[in-house]
């Protein structure tokens, strides 16, 4: 039998991972975006996890929720990008410090 | 009968004001004829008005009136209003001082007529009238402060009138900055006020002052001194530079810049007299510190004999007349200090007609010679100019202390008073007001014989075009005379010797000070007062005078050069006004302008401009360069301080939990 904590582990490694991902990444946008997409799925995971071991499908129909707004979400995300390379001619994020002070 | 003393003394003071604006801010637009034709007729009503309260109140013996206007500021327990005294004392002042502005405002038209300030000039004696007026019947110490600042103010104005002679300028800065001297001393005698009576009022203060008598106050630890005394001598500090006593008399010679109506009205019979009248309304607090009172007189007794005779070396024949003025303050600060406070205000009186009258006559002598002032180019105006010359000899003679003149009567009771009086110091004032009666005719008939008689030193040219001025002039000259020569012989008696006198209850004397009391004993009448004056040793000093002044103008003018030759030190020294001005020059003013360049470049530019302003900035400039390194602009630092954040949030909420 797999535990709760096991899951809520899983899910907190797959967090760490996405997290790195996006930290650690020096070269591409489409990374950060992939990392970002992990962190969501921890989080589903966890969502599922609970929703199993309290027996109450909210947690379950919620995550159907997020999965769409991802997609969405992913496809903005694009989007934004695409006009981002042609404005600047590169998704590199090391160079994408416009921000600076 | 109360109200409407009130309410005509609250006309005297609007009045003038109303003049002042209507000059100032419509003189261009209405003209010069109509600009002086309001302003005369307002101080003539104000002149009117204050003849019929001084009948009231002096002669028909109506009791002192007050009256609130208004509640200027109430803060905590202290309350400043605007409130009107009429007494015996500020009903004789108001009367003086309307009767010589509106003179010196007929007198004016003539002398000013091609200036091109004509209308300004008129607006700013008005204002000086109003001030004046607040000045006198003001019923606290601050009124009497916002009136004292006033008169100040437009004595600064009117010396610099014609603001384009540097002279003109430099004098009407230098009055100022004394006059601000002397203001410290008022301030703070005021701020005594307030602590130890907790009012400004003056019968208030006055009822507290007995009590305080024997109360000291620590200025310094291990140094206590009466408060009464403090108080007394700050007043007088204020008063000294306004009435210019010496060390702080240095700004009148120099006011002399100014128009000669002003010199007459500001400089002469009014303003520089509002010490003397100070002094004589806080007599309650003077009473009870001989040491002030001591002071007082050594201070007068010096204005009385040095400045006299610093008068004898002046060629300018106004400063002549400016030196006396300070000699005359002298007396009556003399006067003051050995509580004959009847006797100051009598002198004051009449030396605001007869100075008003040599002023005038001397301006008259001015336009007639075109501006010209030096008397070493005067000389045999005397057939040209009947008039003046007859008008400046009454002058003369009154301020000679010659019997009937008025000057005789006033002057003569100071010396007598000085003789009299206990106080310390009254030895040495005798010993200066009697000298001083013998160079006051030697300094004043010098100019008078240098003016009107001898050879003529007046270019050819000049010489046929003198004639006597217009009757503008002359009327006013006439209208000073008259008193000059009678109002001694007249007021003597009822002013001084009869009880109540003519200043009354206003006046407060302790009984062992009463030198006056003693001279009523002794006083015969006016008229036979004259008739013994002969007998006295102060009127053969004042003929011996005359002479002296005859003999080294007229008959052997050879005598003073060689003098001056022979006494070349003492020469200088007098010519160099025993070094006041040069004292002042080197130590005060260039000790003021090095320590302003320090204070600009260390104070200033140093400590404000580069620790607190400059500092400011480049502290948070270089702040800014420490935090901005924070700002990468890399989205992963930002993700990563988020997630920090979010991490020590938690776990201190989690820890704090546990």
């Amino acid at each position: 039998m797999i535990s709760l904590s096991n899951f809520l582990m899983l899910a907190a490694l797959l967090f760490g991972i996405g997290l790195a991902g996006i930290v650690v990444n020096r070269k591409n946008i489409i990374t950060v975006l992939m990392s970002v997409e992990l962190m969501l799925l921890a989080v589903n995971t966890n969502f599922i996890a609970f929703s199993h071991f309290l027996k109450n499908n909210t947690g379950e129909i919620f995550v159907f929720f997020i999965l769409t707004v991802a997609a969405a979400e992913a496809a903005i995300g694009l989007a934004i990008m695409v006009v981002l390379f042609r404005r600047s001619h590169t998704i590199e994020v090391d160079k994408l410090d416009t921000l600076k002070g | 009968m109360q109200n409407h003393l009130i309410t005509l003394a609250l006309f005297i003071i609007i009045l003038p004001l109303m003049g002042s604006l209507i000059a100032g801010l419509l003189g261009k637009k209405i003209g010069r004829r109509a600009t002086h034709r309001i302003t005369i007729l307002l101080v003539g009503v104000a002149f009117l008005l204050s003849c019929y309260v001084y009948m009231t109140i002096v002669i028909l013996g109506h009791p002192t009136v007050s009256g609130l206007f208004y509640n200027w500021v109430t803060s905590g327990a202290f309350q400043f209003d605007i409130a009107i005294l009429i007494d015996r004392l500020s009903a004789t002042m108001i009367l003086i001082v309307t009767f010589i502005s509106l003179a010196v405002h007929i007198y004016t038209i003539d002398y000013m007529a091609d200036d091109p300030g004509y209308q300004r000039f008129f607006s700013y004696v008005s204002l000086f009238t109003f001030s004046m007026l607040v000045l006198v019947l003001a019923d606290n110490f601050l009124l009497l402060f916002f009136g004292w600042e006033g008169v100040g103010l437009i004595s600064y104005l009117l010396i610099g009138f014609w603001f384009n002679r540097e002279p003109a300028v430099f004098g009407s800065l230098k009055a100022f900055i004394v006059n601000r001297v002397g203001d410290v001393g008022f301030v703070l005698a005021i701020a005594a006020f307030l602590m130890y009576c907790n009012s400004l009022n003056y019968h208030t203060v006055f009822s507290q002052i007995p009590l305080l008598k024997d109360h000291v106050m620590r200025l310094f630890p291990g140094v206590s001194v009466s408060v009464v005394t403090t108080m007394s001598i700050l007043l007088f500090i204020g008063a000294m530079a306004k009435s210019a006593q010496v060390p702080l008399h240095v700004w009148l010679p120099e006011s002399m810049e100014g128009p000669t109506p002003i010199s007459a009205l500001i400089h002469a019979a009014t303003m520089v007299t509002a010490g003397i009248y100070m002094v004589a309304r806080a007599s309650p607090l003077f009473e009870y510190s001989t040491t002030a009172l001591s002071f007082i007189v050594v201070i007068g007794g010096t204005t009385a004999l040095f400045m006299g005779i610093l008068a004898l070396v002046q060629n300018d024949i106004k400063r002549v007349i400016a030196y006396s003025t300070l000699s005359q303050l002298g007396y009556m600060a003399v006067a003051l200090g050995v509580s004959a406070y009847d006797a100051a205000i009598f002198h004051l009186l009449t030396h605001a007609f007869f100075k008003a009258l040599l002023f005038l006559a001397a301006g008259s002598v001015i336009i007639a010679l075109h501006h010209e002032q030096d008397m070493r180019k005067m000389g045999g105006l005397a057939p040209y100019m009947p008039i003046t010359y007859l008008t400046f000899l009454v002058g003369a003679l009154a301020l000679s202390a010659i019997p009937p003149f008025s000057g005789f009567y006033s002057k003569d009771i100071i010396i007598e008073a000085a003789h009299l009086s206990v106080i310390p110091g009254a030895a040495y004032a005798h010993f200066c007001v009697l000298v001083g009666a013998f160079i006051t005719p030697l300094y004043i008939f010098r100019a008078f014989f240098l003016t009107f008689h001898g050879e003529s030193r007046l270019a050819l040219v000049e010489k046929h075009r003198v004639q006597e001025s217009s009757w503008i002039i002359l009327i006013p000259l006439l209208a000073l005379a008259v008193p000059s020569i009678i109002a001694g012989g007249l007021l003597i008696g009822p002013m001084l010797f009869k009880t109540p006198n003519l200043l009354g209850d206003s006046i407060f004397v302790l009984p062992e000070h009463n030198v006056l009391l003693q001279l009523a004993e002794d006083f015969p009448g006016a008229h036979l007062m004259a008739m013994k004056a002969p007998r006295s040793f102060s009127f053969w000093l004042a003929i011996s005078g005359i002479i002296v002044a005859c003999l080294f103008t007229v008959s052997f003018p050879a005598l003073s050069t060689a003098l001056k030759t022979r006494w070349q030190g003492v020469y200088r020294i007098l010519v160099q006004k025993y070094g006041f001005d040069d004292f002042n020059q080197l130590i005060l003013v260039r000790g003021t302008r090095q320590l302003g360049q320090f204070l600009y470049r260390f104070a200033d530019l140093v400590v404000i401009d580069g620790i607190v302003v400059n500092g400011s900035g480049r502290l948070i400039r270089w702040f800014a360069a420490v935090s901005r390194r924070l700002q990468t602009g890399y989205l992963y630092h930002y993700a990563l301080v988020m997630t920090l954040g979010l991490v020590i949030f938690l776990g201190w909420f989690l820890l704090k939990g546990a």
